[in-house]
C-alpha cells in the first residue's frame, strides 16, 4: 500500500439514537478498495458519514492529510473526494449536457472535462440533450459517474454502482474503473455484488453491523463460498 | 363482465364512501368535467351571450358585438398579469430553491415603491403634482433600479441574519418574515404617511392610442414590455447560465448538489438578492400603474400567493400561467358579469384557486412530492 490517502479511525455515527456505524476505521492508499456487505450492515450510512452529510458523533476522518470529519459537504468536495451516490440522485430539471456543464467550470486542462467524459462514455454523448430522467439504469449511473469525474478528485467513492445495473452495463463500469485506478485516482466502492465488488478492486474490506470485520483479497472472496456465506449471506 | 372487472369489484373506502374502484376513477373525473363545462360556459358567455342592454346587463358587450371592448379588457388582463408576472416570479424564485415561504415579499414592494417615489421627486424637483411631462425616461427607470436595489439588499441582510440559520424550519422563517413585514410597515406609515402616492410614467410612454374605437393608456403595454423582459431575462438566466443549472438542480436536490462541491450558500444568496429585486421592480411599476398606500403590501404579498399556488411553487412557467389566468380573470369578471353582481368578481380570483387545486393539487406546473 502507497502513502495513506483516506484514514478513518473509531467512527461512530447513526441517525438520532440509533447508531449505524460502531467503531468503524480501516485506512487506505491511492487504489481501488471495496467495502461488501449485505444490506443494513451501514454500507450507505458510511458514505454519508465521509461525506458531511451525515455528522460522526465520534471519531475522526483523515484524507490526504487533513481531518474533515465535521466539515460540510462542499468542503469535502474541495478537498478532493467526488460521491456517486445510490441511485444515482440525477437532477431531473438537467439534460445530459447540463449536468456536466454544470461543472466544467474549472476543468480546462485538467484530466477530465464533458469532452472526456463524452469520450469515455459514448451512449451519453448520443444523448446529449435528454432528460436526466428519460435515460436508461445504465445511462443513469454513467452519468452519475461522468458528473463526478469532473470534479477530478483524488477519491472517487461509490455507493452501490451495480445496483439494477445489467451485467453488460456493469461490465462497462468496471472497465471505467479500472480505467480510473491506471490514472492514479483511487476508487472506493461500496457494494453488495460480489461479481462487481471482486473484479473492480483487489482489497475487500468486509462490513457487518457497522464495523469492519475482516479483511480479504478479491480472489479469496471469490472462491471461498463459506466467507461468503458468513459474510454476505451468499448462497453459493 | 370479465375476470378482472369481477376481481376488481372489491370495495375501496374513499372517505364516508365504499366504492368500486370503477367509481373510484368516476370520482375522480368529476372536477375535470366540473371545470371544463364552468370554463366552457364562460366562454360563450363571454362571446356572445353577455348584452349591455338586454337583460345580461353587463357593462361590456360580447365578444361577437363589441369586438373592441373585448380587446381592452384581454389587453387589461395581459398587462396586469405582466406585473403580477414580474413580482410573483420573484416570490417563487425565493420558494422553489430555498423552500422559504417569504412573507416580507409584499413589504419589499411596497419599500421600492416608495423609495423610489421619493427618489423620482428628487429627480424632477417637485414634491406633489408631477405631471408625466416633468418626468424624462431616466427620472423613471433610475428610481427603479435605486428602489429595486434597495429591496433587495434589505432582502439579503434578511436572508443572512436571520433566514440562514433556520434552513428547512417553514414556521420559524414564516414567522421571522411576518415579523419583518410589520417593523417595516410600520416604519413606512411613520416615514410616508398613510395616503396613497403614486409614482410618474415618463411622458414619452403617455399616449392614448385607439383600437376598435377604443382608447388606450401606451403606459399599460410599457409596463407589458418591461415585464416581457423580465421574463425572457429570467428565462435566459436559468436554462443558459451555469449559475441557472445549479439553482434547478438546487430546486431537485439540494444535499447533491453541495456534495458536488458546490457552495449553496453562496447562491441562496444571490437568489435572495434577485427575488427580492424582482419584488421591489414590481413594487415600482405598481406604484406607477395604480399607486402605493399602507396596506398595498399585504395585497401583493396576497397576489403573489394566489398566483404561485395557481401555477405551481417554484416553477417559473407556473409562474407565467398562473399570472395569465389571475390577470384574465381580473379583468374579465367585472366586465362581463351581469351589472349588479361585479361586487363579487373578487370572489372569482378565489374560484379559480378553488378550481386549481381540486383538479391540480400542485398547481399547474407544480412537481408532486
Amino acid at each position: 500500500m502507497a502513502d495513506t490517502l483516506l484514514h478513518v479511525e473509531g467512527l461512530r455515527a447513526g441517525y438520532g439514537h440509533s447508531m449505524i456505524l460502531e467503531d468503524l476505521s480501516f485506512s487506505m492508499g491511492t487504489e481501488a478498495v471495496s467495502i461488501v456487505g449485505r444490506n443494513g450492515m451501514g454500507k450507505t450510512t458510511l458514505c454519508k458519514t465521509l461525506m458531511g452529510m451525515l455528522v460522526p458523533t465520534s471519531g475522526s476522518i483523515t484524507f490526504d492529510g487533513t481531518p474533515i470529519d465535521g466539515l460540510p459537504p462542499e468542503k469535502i468536495a474541495r478537498h478532493g473526494i467526488a460521491y456517486i451516490p445510490q441511485g444515482r440522485r440525477l437532477f431531473p430539471s438537467l439534460s445530459v449536457d447540463e449536468h456536466l456543464q454544470m461543472f466544467a467550470k474549472g476543468t480546462r486542462g485538467k484530466r477530465w472535462t464533458p469532452e472526456a467524459v463524452y469520450e469515455l462514455f459514448p451512449r451519453l454523448a448520443e444523448r446529449r440533450g435528454n432528460g436526466g430522467a428519460e435515460l436508461s439504469g445504465g445511462e443513469q449511473q454513467m452519468l452519475a459517474v461522468g458528473r463526478a469525474l469532473l470534479l477530478n478528485a483524488k477519491l472517487y467513492l461509490m455507493d452501490e454502482p451495480s445496483e439494477g445495473l445489467a451485467p453488460t452495463i456493469v461490465d462497462i463500469l468496471i472497465k471505467a474503473v479500472h480505467h480510473l485506478i491506471e490514472e492514479d485516482s483511487a476508487v472506493l466502492i461500496v457494494e453488495q455484488n460480489l461479481r462487481a465488488a471482486t473484479s473492480m478492486a483487489e482489497r475487500q474490506l468486509v462490513m457487518v453491523s457497522g464495523q469492519i470485520e475482516h479483511e480479504t483479497t478479491a480472489a479469496e472472496l471469490r472462491d471461498d463460498a463459506a466467507l461468503q456465506k458468513q459474510y454476505l449471506g451468499v448462497d453459493a | 363482465m370479465t375476470d378482472t372487472t369481477q376481481a376488481g369489484a372489491s370495495k375501496i373506502k374513499l372517505g364516508l364512501f365504499d366504492m368500486t374502484p370503477r367509481q373510484v376513477v368516476l370520482m375522480r373525473r368529476v372536477p375535470v368535467v366540473v371545470v371544463s363545462v364552468l370554463v366552457g360556459f364562460a366562454a360563450i358567455w363571454v362571446l356572445f351571450l353577455a348584452d349591455r342592454s338586454w337583460t345580461t346587463d353587463t357593462s361590456a358587450g360580447s365578444a361577437i358585438a363589441e369586438p373592441g371592448e373585448f380587446l381592452v379588457t384581454f389587453l387589461d388582463g395581459l398587462t396586469f398579469a405582466g406585473l403580477l408576472f414580474v413580482v410573483a416570479s420573484g416570490f417563487t424564485l425565493i420558494f422553489g430553491l430555498m423552500r422559504t415561504v417569504n412573507m416580507a415579499h409584499g413589504a419589499f414592494f411596497l419599500f421600492a415603491a416608495y423609495i423610489a417615489i421619493s427618489v423620482q421627486q428628487k429627480m424632477v424637483g417637485k414634491s406633489r403634482n408631477i405631471e408625466s411631462s416633468d418626468v424624462s425616461m431616466l427620472d423613471w427607470f433610475v428610481p427603479l433600479l435605486v428602489g429595486a436595489t434597495v429591496a433587495a439588499v434589505v432582502g439579503v441582510l434578511m436572508q443572512q441574519f436571520f433566514l440562514r440559520w433556520n434552513q428547512g424550519q417553514d414556521l420559524r422563517q414564516a414567522i421571522i418574515t411576518i415579523a419583518v413585514t410589520v417593523i417595516l410597515a410600520d416604519q413606512m406609515l411613520f416615514q410616508y404617511g398613510g395616503l396613497a402616492k403614486t409614482m410618474t410614467w415618463p411622458g414619452d410612454v403617455v399616449h392614448f392610442f385607439e383600437i376598435f374605437g377604443q382608447r388606450y393608456a401606451s403606459s399599460r403595454l410599457f409596463m407589458f414590455a418591461i415585464s416581457l423582459v423580465v421574463a425572457v431575462a429570467l428565462w435566459v438566466w436559468l436554462n443558459r447560465t451555469r449559475m441557472g443549472m445549479v439553482i434547478r438542480a438546487g430546486v431537485d436536490d439540494q444535499e447533491m448538489v453541495r456534495a458536488l462541491g458546490i457552495n449553496i450558500t453562496l447562491v441562496f444568496g444571490i437568489t435572495f438578492f434577485v427575488g427580492s429585486f424582482l419584488a421591489g421592480m414590481g413594487g415600482v411599476m405598481g406604484a406607477s400603474f395604480s399607486g402605493v398606500a399602507l396596506g398595498t403590501d399585504g395585497q401583493w404579498l396576497l397576489n403573489s400567493l394566489i398566483v404561485v399556488i395557481i401555477g405551481g411553487l417554484g416553477s417559473i412557467k407556473g409562474a407565467v400561467a398562473g399570472s395569465l389566468l389571475y390577470g384574465m380573470v381580473t379583468a374579465f369578471s367585472p366586465a362581463y358579469l351581469p351589472s349588479d353582481y361585479t361586487f363579487y368578481s373578487i370572489i372569482f380570483t378565489f374560484v379559480i384557486l378553488a378550481v386549481v387545486l381540486a383538479v391540480r393539487p400542485n398547481g399547474l406546473f407544480g412537481r408532486t412530492e
